[in-house]
């Protein structure tokens, strides 16, 4: 049961992606709908997925590398949802939801062995673990966003209006887009790292017990993101610089993720 | 099919000279004449003229085709007093199914001489209204003219044709959407007053730009264009300071060398927080440094770079027109659908009569040999009879109509008349 449901939404995911690149390049209302309805059956499925595995474990799906895998991947999905239907940028699909799956599939391969069950039964570690994720989902779409905008900042410096010129929406909307997901995601992100150590704290362990080695390119990921959003309020960092950053902070982000697998 | 009859004749850009096209076009005046002359001929039961600089067409319904076509090509060379000799070579013809197709191209913009403009169907429209004006349309050019707005709109909005400028000045105002995206409130700064660059500027404000300002090397100059552009007039040597209040610069002055040099314009992004600047240059001798291009969030066209940006999107156009001639096949053989169904009611008509008059002569007959009848029984025998009939011709009247929605009608309907010997 749990492997069919879980193969649905993978499915769904990928046949979604080719959709969204379908209709990015053919412009096919119907195949956009599909698309959109596609990840709606896939979210829903990974949704019960991860009802499933909570009922089973008895906590929510953010303790294991393969679980937070998991919870990513239907972050960045959600997230998605929420910013298709805000901004109506269609073609952001193309760029997002390719990233869900690959998160999903990399999740099929970890160990699906549960926590033990005394280190997770703490608000502090809900809180710590669902304020990140959601965070990482907002970082993933800003990331997307970024590459667009490189993508049509190239078309129109260098004159060469390709297809995806036309399609994709302008720099404004584009830059727009990638600071209000981090103005969103930055602050959640950081209630996220910050309510780490009260986790640890209640685990009895000495309150900044940090291993230096795994929290470090954590910090860097953080000083990425803050420099943009403070950047942004106080240097004028747009534009370019700013896609840039947003695609170093995420790449930074999947660095540190692989050092705590 | 059933044939409509339907014929076509005329001229247009691709097959006719101008010196040729400007001797047979009509005036409103004379359509209307032309109209009324041609629909008075026994020979032509519905016309409709369409007159531009790039085509004359005249599209009827008649009662022969072969005729109709002879008919209408004689009155062209005779209303312009030109000898059809001369005319032959530059007319074409189409009927019927080919004639359909080829209204839907003309109203879909895909015959124009600039691919997917958007006059043409206003003058189909027109010429469309001044022939229902004078009622010399009847229900197949109605409908059909009515069909070939619809598939024009289908074909502007299903597909790219119309999407891309291929003018410079809507090329530039695309660039700038494509930055801002919209441009409502942005602000335009004209350098020198160039007849293009007020076009362009002109462009920029029908889609919402509000701050206009103008400096040319003539002070009055700019005076009189910021006041036709609703703007303000900024002294020439100003110009430099006031760069970053801009968020499109036009530049188009005579000046010999570079007037807006790179250093320059890095000042006006740093005092902007670096908000993008478009700068349009239309200039030659180009009037801005090429190295402006350089600098981040900042884009730069000159004239040349315009030219390639449309012949690219009269290329996409081209492309384009590929799906507008897909959707118009269908919207065709909609048409010949439509056509053809009209068929079907006279000739179901037809054969309810057959077999009605057949009825009432065997049944009158029988009845004579049995005079013993009740008025009552009599009664039951032409009821049971005319049952018989229906229940016979239901099924073959359901199909029929059915079948001649498909693209085989016609051999259905040629089938029927043929079974029942309706056609002697």
């Amino acid at each position: 049961m749990g492997k069919l449901v879980f193969n649905i939404s993978l499915f769904s995911y990928l046949g979604a992606s080719l959709g969204y690149f379908v209709y990015l390049v053919y412009r096919k209302q119907l195949v956009s709908t599909l698309a959109t309805a596609t990840v709606g059956l896939g979210l829903l499925a990974h949704t019960a997925w991860l009802g499933l595995r909570s009922m089973e474990t008895g906590h929510g799906p953010y303790t294991t590398t393969f679980e937070i895998a998991m919870f990513f991947s239907w972050m960045i999905v959600v997230v998605y949802f929420l910013t298709e239907w805000k901004y109506k940028i269609k073609d952001l699909g193309a760029f997002v939801i390719p990233l869900a799956f690959l998160a999903l599939l990399f999740s099929a391969f970890l160990s699906k062995e549960a926590a033990l069950d005394s280190e997770t039964q703490h608000f502090w570690l809900t809180m710590h673990r669902t304020l990140s994720v959601l965070g990482y989902a907002a970082f993933t779409i800003a990331f997307a966003a970024a590459i667009m905008y490189l993508i049509q900042e190239h078309q129109v410096k260098s004159k060469k209006l390709g297809i995806m010129y036309f399609r994709m929406p302008s720099l404004e909307v584009l830059d727009k887009l990638v600071d209000k997901v981090i103005t969103i995601g930055f602050p959640l992100f950081t209630l996220g790292f910050m309510t780490g150590p009260l986790w640890k704290a209640k685990m009895d362990q000495p309150f900044l017990s940090w291993d230096i080695t795994k929290t470090w390119p954590l910090v860097i990921v953080w000083i990425i993101y803050g420099s943009l959003f403070f950047g942004r309020l106080f240097a004028g960092v747009r534009g370019k610089k700013a896609a840039q950053g947003a695609i170093l902070g995420f790449v930074m982000m999947i660095i540190t993720y692989f050092m705590h697998v | 099919m059933a044939d409509p009859n339907l014929i076509l004749v005329g001229v247009n850009h691709k097959t006719t000279p101008v010196e040729i096209r400007e001797k047979l076009a009509f005036s409103p005046g004379e359509i209307e004449a032309s109209l009324e002359r041609l629909i008075n001929q026994p020979e032509i039961v519905e016309n409709i003229i369409l007159s531009t600089c790039n085509r004359v067409e005249i599209y009827a319904r008649v009662r022969n085709t072969s005729e109709g076509v002879g008919l209408l090509k004689q009155f062209i060379c005779d209303y312009h007093n030109i000898s059809p000799q001369e005319l032959e070579t530059y007319f074409y013809s189409y009927q019927d199914e080919a004639a359909v197709e080829h209204l839907f191209r003309v109203s879909s913009s895909l015959d124009s001489m600039v691919l997917g403009e958007a006059q043409i169907l206003g003058q189909v429209k027109d010429a469309y209204s001044m022939a229902r004006a004078l009622q010399s349309t009847g229900m197949v050019l109605n409908q059909l003219f009515e069909k070939a707005f619809n598939v024009a709109k289908r074909v502007r909005e299903e597909t790219g044709i119309s999407e891309r400028g291929v003018s410079i000045s809507s090329a530039a105002v695309e660039l700038a959407r494509k930055i801002f995206d919209d441009l409502e409130n942005r602000s335009v700064m004209l350098v020198g007053t160039g007849e293009m660059a007020e076009l362009a500027a002109k462009h920029l404000i029908s889609y919402g730009v509000k701050t206009v300002y103008v400096a040319s090397r003539t002070y009055e100059r700019a005076v009189s264009l910021a006041k036709t552009l609703n703007g303000a007039a900024l002294d020439f040597d100003m110009f430099k300071e006031e760069l970053h209040r801009a968020d499109i610069v036009i530049t188009s002055t005579a000046a010999p060398t570079f007037i807006i040099k790179k250093d320059m314009v890095e000042r006006a992004i740093h005092q902007r927080k670096n908000k993008p600047i478009f700068f349009i240059d239309i200039a030659v001798p180009r009037d801005i440094e090429p190295e402006v291009n350089d600098l981040e969030n900042v884009y730069l066209y000159d004239i040349d770079d315009l030219q390639g940006v449309v012949t690219a999107n009269m290329h996409e156009r081209e492309k384009e027109a590929e799906n507008a001639i897909e959707i118009i096949q269908s919207e065709v053989n909609k048409f010949n659908n439509w056509v053809v169904s009209l068929d079907a009611v006279p000739t179901i008509v037809e054969m309810r009569k057959r077999a009605e008059t057949i009825r009432q002569k065997e049944v009158e007959k029988a009845l004579k040999k049995m005079e013993h009848l009740s008025e009552e029984d009599k009664n039951t025998v032409e009821l049971a009879t005319q049952s018989i009939i229906n229940k016979i011709l239901h099924k073959p009247t359901i199909n029929l109509k059915k079948q001649t929605q498909s693209q085989e009608g016609h051999v259905y309907l040629k089938a029927i008349r043929h079974l029942f010997h309706l056609d002697d």
